[in-house]
């Protein structure tokens, strides 16, 4: 066998200065420390878009509250939404995508480590120049100038009749330059999967993370181009006097709901999908059994990358786009619960009959199970047009699609949040404060999600400011707001759990939970060049060869 | 600290993976294809909904000759990357320059049509929604034009300087390929723009 690593010229460790730490992280090209920045980076906008979200939901906690002022509220929601999508969820995924996939597919490094690096910064700049806008366009508090059109910022309110001053703008070009980072990053991952693959590892024997990021990767190039599309549209209106979405002119509003739409739905899938990846990770781990149906996994996830380019249309049933494209929408739309929910019988299958670890990972992916699958029954009642017409913006659209993100795809996260941390930071999390963190979460997000439904069905649009009393909204309202307050507690015992383990935690062993993918046969955390030689594997479960070479996997594979 | 061996290779293995470059490029071709599908459906949409003039059938002519620059164009860098693989640099240089000298020709066809629509027709890119769509996707593909010029002078001057050789003929070929590209997009914004649109 072979050694484990190779000397690595020290340069003189623990002698470096702060000035010379800060230089290596910022010209870093490693995928690791890229990954580690980009997940850093998403936990800060995290505890941002978390207050934003507070705040709401304080202005919202009983009739007629003025905590915050109109204008705010406004540029709340807005901020709250794009930060959440483009500068939380998608930087975490491709933090943990970049970190994961060279390891697992025992590579030393993605396909294009600059470019990997190019596309961090782009999206990091991205962020910043959002919320540059509170202090760059016109002032702080009550005068700020941040972005209020709203996360999808419909036509005409983003022109310049409506949108005074440049707020729109930075909102624009914030979502234009990480939107250029989001495309280099999935170029990067679709060329490091197919391309950097150690010897053996055949597309049929990649672990499932692999093959749905890839999917992901896909969707990104395919989704994030029509909305830089249309960003470019936008600034030519706002800019050169262009007539794209001037109704003035003959432009026209609803193709801009078009265009935003084709990029906003399979959206949902590039968030969604690596968070499937998570899970399917996870799952068979704690269940001590290999993932049920691999292939039909696999059948699945391009299944749902194709139909999801189809169903953006969903979100504007009450545009009144005429039967035939109602009717289009609606069947892809339950199309495309088909293959989801082949995912979760796979996942259930997987766990049935195993023997079940109740760590902390696998207690947010069971809690993932039946959120998702609940997020996905209002999903189909939403796909049904008539349904829509009646519920479409209103809190119940809200309550449906945080059932999806906080629900399924947060839930998922924490849990990969812990299982990979011994593997990234080299030290085991307190299995006590993880379990502190997801009670208080199920708790929280049971409170605010599955009440925040009800109002919507008693006609609470969403992005009100305020609304009146007597209308039977006023308790609900304040059992979702309580709810917010339990969830910002587990946020808080997750990263106090996080800073605590990191410079307190007992050593984790390389393999701490006797898992069978090639990253948990490198060190933790992995040295720079990941594997001392790269490995050969046989079998979807190389780790399972290697620890029962009795009865190894690639025999029935 | 337990640790896990991992397996050296043993086996000889008939291992044979796709060229990274040509991955990459065929994905960012296949983003710039989402982005020119939706100004081209935009345009498409927009086609005969100005409320003002100057109209297209007034004031567009098909520039054909331009166009078969830029469509020979892929032909000569075909044969300038087949050169380079046998090893024929100084011919490789030969059939780099006239493409890199069509292309410039086509970006000057552009620049003189776009001069007499400015100041001889009035159309500008607030003037109506043709002009807007109009100089918008044109506009676009000329863009792609100047990039790929730029990456293709970048060779050039490589090749004056004698840095390239035989061994960099599948980079070349990344960068053909994206050029082809520019061409292909060609095709399409002049059927719509100057065949379907007039």
């Amino acid at each position: 066998m072979s050694t484990e690593s190779i000397a690595w010229p020290s340069t003189a460790a623990g002698s470096r200065s702060f000035v010379e730490t800060l230089h290596e992280w910022v010209t870093t090209v490693d995928h690791k420390r890229l990954g580690i920045l980009y997940i850093i980076y998403a936990l800060v906008f995290l505890v941002i878009g978390g207050i934003e979200a507070t705040v709401i939901r304080i202005q919202l906690i009983r009739p007629h509250n003025d905590f915050v002022s109109p204008q705010v509220f406004n540029r709340l929601f807005t901020m709250h939404g794009t930060t959440m999508i483009f500068f939380v969820v998608m930087p975490v995924l491709f933090g943990f995508a970049n970190y994961l996939i060279p390891l697992m597919i025992g590579a030393r490094d993605m396909a294009f480590p600059r470019l990997n690096a190019f596309s961090f910064w782009m999206t990091a700049f991205g962020g910043l120049f959002l919320y540059f806008s509170v202090v760059g366009a016109n002032g702080l508090y009550g005068a700020g100038n941040a972005p209020d059109v709203g996360w999808f910022a419909y036509a005409p309110l983003t022109s310049q009749t409506f949108s005074l001053g440049h707020s729109t703008d930075f909102w624009t070009l914030a979502l234009l330059v990480s939107g250029f980072g989001s495309i280099g990053t999935a170029i990067n991952i679709v060329a490091t999967v197919l391309c950097m693959r150690c010897p053996g590892m055949t597309l049929a024997k990649m672990p499932l993370f692999a093959w749905l990021n890839l999917v992901m990767a896909g969707l990104v190039i395919l989704a994030v181009s029509p909305l830089t599309a249309a960003q470019i549209m936008l600034l030519v209106d706002r800019y050169l006097g262009g007539h794209f979405f001037d109704t003035q002119a003959g432009g026209s509003a609803v193709i801009w709901m078009h265009f935003f739409w084709i990029f906003g739905h399979p959206e949902v899938y590039v968030l969604v999908l690596p968070a499937f990846a998570f899970a399917s990770e996870i799952i068979p781990v704690f269940s001590r059994k290999p993932i049920f149906g691999y292939p039909v996994m696999v059948g699945a996830t391009v299944a749902i990358g194709f139909i999801s380019m189809s169903v953006w249309a969903h979100h504007m049933f009450t545009v009144g786009m005429g039967a035939a494209a109602n009717t289009f929408f609606v069947i892809s739309t339950m199309a495309i619960a088909v293959p989801t929910g082949i995912k979760i019988f796979n996942w259930l299958a997987t766990m049935w009959g195993g023997k079940i670890e109740f760590k902390t990972p696998m207690l947010f992916c069971i809690a993932f199970l039946f959120q998702f699958l609940i997020a996905g029954l209002t999903g189909v009642m939403l796909g049904a047009a008539p349904f829509d017409w009646q519920l479409g913006n209103s809190y119940f659209v809200v309550a449906h699609f945080h059932y999806v993100i906080v629900g399924g795809i947060m839930f998922t996260l924490f849990g990969a949040f812990y299982y990979w941390f011994p593997k990234m930071s080299g030290k085991m999390y307190s299995e006590t404060l993880g379990k502190l963190h997801f009670w208080l979460f199920v708790i929280g997000f049971h409170l605010t999600f599955d009440f925040m439904h009800i109002p919507g069905i008693l006609g609470m649009p969403r992005r009100i400011y305020t609304y009146e009393p007597g209308r039977g909204w006023d308790t609900w309202n304040l059992i979702v707001t309580i709810g917010v307050f339990f969830q910002a507690a587990g946020i808080l015992v997750f990263l106090g759990n996080l800073i605590w383990s990191y410079f307190r935690g007992e050593l984790a062993d390389n393999d701490p939970w006797d898992a069978w993918t090639l990253e948990w046969s490198a060190h933790s955390p992995p040295p720079a060049y990941n594997f001392a030689l790269i490995p050969t594997v046989k079998s979807r479960r190389p780790l399972w060869d290697l620890k029962h070479p009795d009865d190894p996997d690639w025999k029935y594979e | 600290m337990s640790t896990t061996t991992i397996p050296p290779v043993t086996a000889e293995l008939e291992w044979n993976l796709p060229s990274r470059g040509q991955v990459a490029m065929y994905s960012l071709i296949t983003a710039e294809a989402a982005i020119f599908t939706i100004f081209v459906v935009a345009y498409l949409f927009y086609m005969g909904k100005s409320l003002s003039g100057p109209m297209p059938s007034e004031v567009l002519t098909p520039p054909i000759l331009y166009a078969v620059c830029l469509l020979s164009s892929s032909l000569t860098i075909h044969f300038a990357g087949k050169n380079l693989r046998d090893g024929n640099v100084r011919r490789f240089g030969a059939w780099w320059l006239l493409t890199i000298a069509l292309g410039a020709i086509f970006l000057y066809g552009t620049a003189s049509e776009w001069h007499r629509l400015i100041y001889k027709d009035g159309l500008t890119i607030t003037t109506n929604l043709f002009g807007t769509t109009y100089y918008s996707l044109v506009g676009l593909h000329g863009f792609h034009v100047v990039m790929g010029l730029l990456g293709l002078t970048t060779v050039m001057v490589f090749t004056i300087f004698g840095m390239v050789q035989r061994e960099h003929a599948e980079r070349i070929d990344v960068l053909s390929l994206y050029w082809h590209f520019v061409d292909a997009v060609w095709v399409v914004v002049f059927t719509v723009v100057y065949v379907i649109g007039r």
